[in-house]
């Protein structure tokens, strides 16, 4: 194995052509303010309002998706808190994986679980039946 | 030069440690989200479904899990503010260990009700009451 190659000192650092990073890092802290009030609001209703996390049942859900304000509550909170997650998790797998097989394979995993739960959350917020049996 | 030594913003003590705990809470919580959405996707399968699986979750061990959840939301919550804080305020990087000290006496003002309520609730679940 050689040594790494040194580049010259006072070499102008090559500049990412894309501002992608800063806009993760303005999205980090736009979407984290509007989830203070989705996901404390959310956390309060569903463990400490009447009877808690032991009121919770199919008929419960039902009645609360028949309010569009509620539908569109989750809708926003489920895509808000899957990116400011998937997000996080992006960022501490490239502290951690070093290697670039490693954080491929990872941030492709990472990739599939937030699009296929996003995906499945959106079809079931939207086409919900509270009828069915 | 001593200065450096007692750590900056995000090296050593407290900045650092509540940049850690943020992680730690912030990965728990994703994947916790992960869960969450798959288990209220059974509704869209089966009242049953959906009824049996959650009717699992209501034990203290599950009770002390959400309490955990609800602590690490919490600190995420509050710390999220602080780095907005130190980020945007002209002053906040100076009062950042203030702020930490602030969001941690509040974290635990908040959690002593919610977890008190919490317990009572999983307990009266469990011996059969309401």
């Amino acid at each position: 194995m050689s040594a790494p190659a040194l580049q010259n000192p006072r070499t102008k650092r090559q500049l990412s052509r894309s501002n992608f990073e800063q806009y993760s890092w303005l999205f980090m802290r736009l979407s984290g303010v509007v989830l203070i009030v989705l996901v404390l609001g959310h956390l309060f209703i569903m463990t400490l309002l009447d009877g808690g996390v032991h009121r919770l049942n199919f008929a419960f859900v039902a009645g609360r998706w028949t309010s569009p304000f509620w539908q569109f509550w989750d809708l926003t909170m489920l895509w808000l808190a899957m990116l400011h997650g998937g997000n996080g998790v992006r960022t501490v797998i490239n502290d951690y994986a070093n290697k670039p097989r490693t954080r491929l394979i990872l941030q492709t995993l990472l990739a599939i679980a937030v699009i296929l739960i996003v995906a499945l959350g959106t079809l079931v917020i939207f086409t919900f039946d509270p009828n069915l049996t | 030069m001593a200065k450096a030594a007692v750590g900056t913003l995000y090296r050593g003590k407290d900045g650092m440690w509540s940049w850690v705990a943020h992680r730690i809470t912030g990965v728990l919580v994703f994947f916790f989200l992960l869960v969450h959405v798959l288990d209220t996707a059974l509704v869209r399968v089966s009242p049953e479904a959906y009824n049996t699986t959650i009717e699992t979750y209501m034990n203290p061990v599950v009770g002390l899990m959400e309490i955990g959840l609800v602590g690490a939301v919490l600190y995420h919550a509050l710390n999220g503010i602080r780095i907005i804080l130190i980020d945007f305020w002209s002053k906040g990087p100076k009062y950042q260990a203030t702020m930490l000290r602030t969001i941690v006496v509040i974290w635990v003002l908040l959690m002593i009700p919610t977890a008190v309520t919490m317990l009572t609730r999983s307990i009266q679940h469990m011996t059969g009451g309401a």
